[in-house]
Formats: C-alpha cells, structure tokens, sequence
C-alpha cells in the first residue's frame, strides 16, 4: 500500500510539449495493435460491420458521384487546350484515365470521406464517450472496442477502396461527356483509349491508397471519438480534429505513396 | 419519509473494499476508505457533489483504478484480474448510470437486446422477447418497446436503464444518483423500484445519492461519504444521530432546502 503523497500523478511533473506529442503517438500505436489484436478474433460483429459499411459507403455515394463527375468532367475541359497545342486532344482519354486512377480518385475519396465519415465517427463516439453510453458497454460485459472501434474502422478500411473505383468510374462518365461533346468520340472509342493506357501497377497502387487512407479515416475518427472528454466541448473538437488529422494523414500518404510506387514505373 | 426496515442481513461480505485511496492530479478524491456490502442488502452511500462516490462504484467495476487499496467483489480483486474476467465478473454486478446513458440510436427493445445477446450468443429469438418483455414488465414500462430513449422521459429512462442492467440478471447492483434531476412524485417511484428490485431479484445494492429521502427509503444501511472518507455508518437514524457536525449540516442542509 502507498503512502499519502506518494501517487506519482500528484508528484509528477507535467510532461512537455514534445513529449506529451510522443505519449499520444504511442498511445495511437496501442489503440492499432488493440484494433489488430481485437478486430479478428471471435465473437464477430458481422450485423454492425455491414451497417458500417453500409454508412459509410452506401451513404457517401451521393456526393461521391457528384464530386466525381464533376471532376472528371472539368479535369478534361481544363487540360484540352494544353493538349489542343499539341495536337494531342486524342490523348485526352489516357491522360484522364491515368490521372484518376493514379490520384484524383484516391485523393478526392479520401478526403470527402474524411470529412464526411471521419466527422461522423468523431463526434459518434464522442458523444457516446461523454453521455458514459461507451461505459455503459463496458459494464454489461460487452467489449465496446470490437463492437464500436473494430467495426468501424474495419468498414472504413473495405468500403473507401470500392468508394474510389466508383469515383474513378464516375469520372470517367463526366470526361466520356465532355470529350463526346466537344470531340464526338465514341464511347466505345474513348473507353478502349482510356484502359489501354492504364497498368496493373495503377490499379495496385490505387488500391494500396484507398485501403491506406480508409484506415486511416477509421482509426484517427474513432480515436478521437474513443478518447474525447471535457463534455460537449469534446464531443465538437473529437469530430473537427478528426477531419483535420486524417486529411493532413492522408496528403502525406499519398506523398509517400507517389514516391514508393514510382520506383516500379518505368516512365 | 418512511423509513425502510432494517434487516439482519447475512455476514456474507460481496463487496469488501480496504484503504482505497484514489485522485485525480492533486486531488485526493478516497482517502483510506473502508466499506463492506453484505449479501441482500441496500447499502446507501451519501455525500455531497463530487466527494468521490460515483467514483467509488466505478472501481467497483474496474472502470476506474485504484491508486492503492483493496477492492474485493465477488470474491475477486477488480484491479488485478484479467480483462476477461472483469467481464465475467461484470455480468454479474449492474451499474445504472446517473444519467441512464441509453444508447440513443437503438429503440428500449434493442437496448434490452443488446448486453443479452452479446452475453448469450446462443439465445433464440423467443427467448430475447421472452426475456426482454419479462423486464420491461418488472419496471412497469411494457408499452415503451419500441419507443426512442429521445421520446422517453426522464423517469422511463432511469427505469429502462435499471432494466438493462437487470436483464443479465446480476447479483449486485450499483445506483449512480437514481434520483437527480427528477421530480419528487417520480422519486418515489423510482424508490420502490429500487426497494422491488431488491425484493423480486435477491440482489445486494449500493446507491449512491445525495437525496435523503431517497436513502431512507432504500437504505437498510447508510454510510455518509465525506471529504473523501466513510465519517460514519449505521441506520439512518445512527448516521444522523451522529455528532459530527459536517454530518449534521448535510441533514439540515437538505431539509431547508
């Protein structure tokens, strides 16, 4: 037994800045390990997993496409006259192609889900955390991580993927538009054009991001949500920072990502 | 203000907790605090705001540790066994929540559902309704099924939370201020639910309030929480008959007010 005044939390000095930033970051890496160690193994929570998924996927697809479109739509307006220069407005197929398969369509995915679902989680469990309905779990013998945690953040991780193939698929439709229009190309003409120029390796890559910046989204949503405190208060900043972090998370994936799977193109 | 029957309990200790000490920062919230729950009884534990009791019963269920002390519930040491048996140990202890804390994006049956199926994997459908309306029967709020926790009041919802914790059918259960925030008609309702509870379900129970009225009505015993330490036990006529002052000024205090 401790004596009075020797509980180090009393004693304790308040951890600076830089140190308090490495006790969240391994305290991140804990919440992780716990997903993996936790995520996989029985009882499965299948029910709210296809809920999840479908809250997150089914529910974006609205503005999904809309982003999409009109991104695939505008990205060939703004790059005929470029090509036109050139003679090469031929080429406008290729070039959309690659350039959403590669990144407008893991990137505008993952930051829309960011901000769609990544506040959405953040201020869910926040808001549970805060109302004590997370201790509530606890207390009636249910793991509130696998039930809350695991599955969402697994959903984020299979839907975000099959998200991107949809906007890149959605954007394709809003360049076939544009280009029909302006250029009367066929649409059987400017698909063959289009996945011609497009590899394996994009579609790998692709993948590998959308997968990456979904798990992300999941894990930094319901950290902050899991974590948050101090009341309503909380509850604004759990979902707010967990917009913020996961987009600035997100920008730097894909700038690791450019550069690790250039290494394997040959142009 | 009818006062409960004091009964000769069994010396069988549930709950025995020895020199808990817990803070938060500089803030000595337990200090050295001794307590023991025997089987079948209410035991009350009042004190004013922010003395520490909830975060007494929220040892008890291991959502808060311990700085130092033992606490024994059901024979086991919560700070020191496994995660998966604190959870074998919390099917069998119910904390209802000050402020219910139902989930709020499922109806009351779902609620109910919710700690049965996720306990009782292998339970029928028959079963869950059997068991789900048997409940809802017990605090008397049959026709709240399929309603919202939103569209409930504040009195339903202290009953459907009881009601959740009593679904898993648990040998002790623990009162965060079952009375806050209601009005003195549905206090004494939700005293006598407190007090069937006990009667129809053979639990053993601590309440932690700070309403007297509440802890006459429900307390075979009384254990007055202050400045983070038990000052006094004993009925509630023992603990008021107390000459501590702050004990005194808490009895007057409530009564002017």
């Amino acid at each position: 037994m401790k004596k009075r005044g020797s509980n180090p939390a009393k004693t304790a000095k308040r951890p600076g800045k830089i140190t308090r930033m490495f006790l969240t970051l391994f305290d991140v890496g804990q919440f992780i390990v716990r997903f993996f160690k936790e995520g996989f193994l029985p009882p499965y929570e299948g029910r709210e997993l296809i809920n999840q998924c479908y809250n997150i996927g089914y529910r974006s697809l609205l503005l999904i496409s809309t982003t999409g479109f009109i991104t695939g739509m505008v990205f060939t307006k703004q790059s005929r006259p470029s090509l036109s220069e050139f003679g090469a407005t031929s080429w406008l197929p290729s070039l959309v192609a690659i350039a959403l398969l590669r990144t407008l369509a893991p990137l505008l995915t993952g930051l829309i889900a960011a901000g769609k679902v990544g506040s959405s989680i953040g201020a869910e469990l926040g808001s549970m955390r805060v109302t004590e309905q997370i201790d509530a779990m606890e207390v009636s013998a249910t793991n509130p991580f696998k039930f809350l945690v695991s599955t969402r953040v697994l959903a984020a991780t299979i839907t975000i993927p099959i998200l991107t193939f949809y906007t890149a698929m959605v954007g394709m439709l809003g360049a076939l538009l544009n280009v029909t229009v302006n250029e009367g190309t066929s649409a059987a003409a400017f698909f063959q054009s289009s996945l011609e120029s497009i590899t394996f390796l994009d579609i790998i890559a692709s993948t590998f991001k959308a997968i990456i910046f979904g798990f992300t989204i999941g894990v930094v949503g319901c950290y902050q949500g899991y974590n948050s405190s101090k009341g309503t208060e909380g509850v604004g900043k759990a979902a707010n920072s967990s917009v913020v972090i996961a987009m600035f998370l997100i920008f730097l994936e894909e700038v690791i990502s450019v550069q690790f799977f250039s290494l394997f193109r040959s142009v | 203000m009818q006062q409960k029957a004091v009964t000769d309990f069994s010396k069988e200790r549930v709950i025995e907790i020895k020199h808990l000490n817990k803070s938060f920062g500089p803030l000595d919230v337990l200090k050295q605090v001794d307590l023991e729950l025997y089987k079948g009884e209410n035991l009350v534990v009042l004190g004013k705001s922010g003395t520490g009791k909830s975060v007494l019963i929220k040892i008890l269920v291991g959502l808060l540790k311990p700085d130092s002390g033992s606490v024994v519930v059901l024979g086991k040491k919560v700070d020191q066994i496994s995660y998966k048996e604190l959870l074998a140990l919390r099917l069998k202890v119910g904390f209802s929540f000050q402020n219910s804390a139902l989930y709020d994006s499922m109806t009351v049956r779902e609620n109910l559902e919710f700690p049965l199926v996720r306990n009782q994997r292998s339970i029928s459908k028959a079963e869950k309704n059997k068991a789900v309306e048997e409940i809802l029967e017990a605090v008397g709020l049959s026709q709240a099924i399929n309603q919202m926790p939103s569209e409930l009041s504040g009195g339903q919802r202290k009953r459907i939370g009881i009601a959740r914790t009593l679904i898993l059918q648990p040998e002790i259960m623990l009162y965060d201020e079952p009375t806050a925030g209601l009005d003195p008609i549905t206090c004494l309702d939700i005293n006598s639910l407190i007090n069937e509870v006990q009667e129809r379900f053979h639990t053993s129970s601590i309440v932690i309030t700070h309403d007297l009225t509440c802890a006459k009505a429900v307390g075979n015993r009384i254990a007055m929480l202050l400045d983070g330490k038990f000052a006094c036990q004993g009925t509630f006529d023992e603990v008021f008959g107390h000459k501590d002052e702050r004990v005194k000024a808490f009895y007057d205090y409530n009564f002017i007010e």
